[in-house]
């Protein structure tokens, strides 16, 4: 996919504006998502990376700007209509339903998907079941499936989270965070893992991520955020080795954890 | 647990009750009567899925028993009663859903409290309508064209509500099992993830609570024709409290909890109340006592811990 660059952005955002008091997590945020790239976000911690994934979903709404997405404007809908529209995504600090098995967890985005609304048929009846199950096998998750979710490792979490989104069948998945609480030794294989599921589907993915050397390997393109603003875009090469970016991103990240 | 040990369980207790009633007569009064609230309990039960706690639950209760005080003498017949009772706390439990499923946690159980309250002002103050504190008499009805004696009319609304409560039982039990009570389930842990996995979560507590309504209806329904006699009391406050504490009696793991709890509340006071005449609620608040120190699951938990250990 590398070095794709024509036909229509998937995403398309002009213009974002949203401060929180003094704070502006976002300060003119435009970019432009091209179909089937994997994008990387990177950039120290309250730089804004959430905050644009959080205005992308719906979660919070912009002061400024405008988002397309395919073309319509998705500026205003409710979370759960963009999502019905293609966008999923995953979260931070994983978002599952902690009373329920990690089965039950890929079920239930499943059977948002394909039809809630029938009070007496099973949530997990064979088909589901079965969607479920392989779903959670490409994970490597199967034999979790039958534990409760607030029982689980922070890998194991993270991936059950994002799970959830991809078991929505996404056109653009917006992951915030995919391998942070991931152990070291696994996050190649995690990352590996998920970018085949990911590529299988054909899905356009956006990802923050800390780890340069994830970026590196698995990026098409990489945004730096910077106080609320995107201070570089371009392909990992290039951007990662942006004396700029060494020393204002990156630099932070290797010196001190990141602050 | 194995799938089928809670219909069977449902079946034998079924047997049961109707050997109680059979060999003491006075009891199918009683037993009726717990049947009738287990209903409305059980509609409880489907909000505390949702980690949502109804303080005002008996204002359905109160409407189906006044659905039938009211409608009665123009449609004298239980079978047709019954129905305009769901009807009628459907379209309450809609309309007052639609308000207070906007709200969480406290907000909730205080607002279906105030709402109760202000039912039971509306009953006690339209004296012309409602005659009151007074309250109403049930006039005869038939049950399916039948005009039958009073012991067996007691029988028929006795196994009506018993139908009715298997009845339910098992359809909340599909129903928390189902995608829409799993997905009810996870308003009590992740709200938001729902919205974000595309579910309207309003609409699903909305659709819970428009059940829970129905069974409230249905219960308070079998009341009036069980007691021949309404009044404003069936919605005061108190009486909501009644069904939380039934429903915390009886445990909320399984649908069968808010029938044993029903039952144990219903006899232990009658018992209580032969017993020493004056202080039956000190008995019953030591019960509850006892129940949240030593099984906080309920009388269900003490019944599924013993099937658990044989297992
Ligand atoms: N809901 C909110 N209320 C107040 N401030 C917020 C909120 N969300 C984010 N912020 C602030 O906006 C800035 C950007 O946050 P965020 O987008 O979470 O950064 P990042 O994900 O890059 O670490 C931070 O200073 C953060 O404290
Ligand atoms: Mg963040």
């Amino acid at each position: 996919m590398k070095g794709k660059d024509m036909g229509a952005p998937l995403l398309a955002a002009r213009g974002l504006r949203l401060a929180f008091g003094g704070v502006k997590a976002a300060d003119g945020i435009d970019l432009d998502v091209m179909p089937g790239e994997f994008l990387a976000i990177i950039g120290p911690n309250g730089a804004g990376k959430t905050t644009f994934i959080n205005m992308a979903t719906g979660y919070l709404r912009p002061q400024a700007g405008s988002i397309a997405y395919d073309g319509h404007s998705i500026l205003g809908l409710a979370p759960r209509a963009i999502v019905r529209r293609g966008i999923a995504r995953s979260f931070q600090l994983p978002q599952l339903f902690t009373e329920h098995t990690v089965l039950e967890n890929a079920a239930l985005a499943i059977a948002a998907r394909t039809g809630l609304w029938s009070p007496l048929a099973r949530l997990l009846r064979p088909g589901i079941r079965a969607e479920a199950m392989a779903l959670l096998d490409r994970f490597g998750l199967g034999p979790l499936a039958g534990v409760r979710a607030d029982a689980l490792n922070e890998g194991a979490r993270k991936l059950a989270d994002i799970a959830m989104a991809v078991a929505l069948q996404p056109r653009l998945l917006l992951m915030d965070e995919p391998t942070s609480g991931v152990a070291t030794a696994e996050k190649m294989t995690v990352v590996e893992t998920l970018v085949r599921v990911l590529r299988q589907a054909g899905v356009t993915a956006v990802f923050v991520e800390h780890d340069m050397e994830v970026v590196a390997r698995f990026a098409d393109r990489v945004a730096v955020w910077s106080q609320g603003r995107i201070l570089a875009l371009g392909p990992p090469e290039q951007v990662l080795a942006d004396p700029v970016v060494r020393r204002e991103v990156i630099g932070i990240e290797a010196g001190s954890g990141h602050a | 647990m194995n799938r089928l040990v809670e219909p069977l369980l449902a079946l034998a207790a079924t047997a049961l009750l109707v050997l109680a009633a059979w060999a003491v007569p006075w009891l199918k009064f009683v037993l009726t009567i717990a049947l009738a609230k287990g209903l409305a309990v059980l509609g409880i039960l489907l909000l505390l899925r949702a980690g949502q706690v109804s303080f005002g639950h008996s204002m359905f209760m109160a409407l189906g028993a006044y659905t039938v005080a009211f409608l009665a003498p123009q449609v004298p017949e239980a079978l047709l009663l019954l129905p305009l009772a769901v009807l009628f706390s459907a379209v309450a439990g809609l309309l007052i859903g639609l308000f207070v499923v906007r709200y969480r946690d406290i907000f909730f159980s205080m607002l279906n409290l105030a709402l109760c309250m202000v039912f039971y002002s509306v009953l006690e103050k339209f004296y012309a309508i409602t005659k009151g504190t007074d309250g109403i008499r049930v006039t005869p009805i038939t049950i399916a064209g039948q005009e039958p004696g009073r012991e067996t009319q007691e029988w028929l609304i006795f196994g009506l509500a018993l139908v009715l409560a298997v009845g339910s039982g098992l359809l909340v039990r599909a129903y928390l099992a189902s995608p829409m009570g799993r997905a009810l389930a996870g308003i009590k842990t992740r709200e938001t993830r729902l919205e974000f996995i595309g579910v309207p979560a309003r609409r699903v507590l909305l659709f819970a609570y428009v059940l829970s309504a129905v069974m409230g209806g249905c219960g308070g329904a079998l009341l009036a024709m069980t007691t021949r006699h309404v009044t404003p009391l069936l919605s005061y406050w108190t009486a909501s409290g009644e069904l939380v504490f039934i429903l915390i009696l009886g445990g909320a793991g399984s649908a069968l909890g808010p029938f044993l709890g029903a039952a144990a509340y219903e006899l232990v006071r009658v018992y209580a109340a032969a017993l020493v005449a004056d202080a039956w609620q000190m008995i019953l608040g030591g019960v509850l006592l006892a129940v949240i120190l030593f099984a906080p699951q309920g009388l269900w938990g003490i019944v599924a811990g013993r099937l658990r250990g044989r297992a």
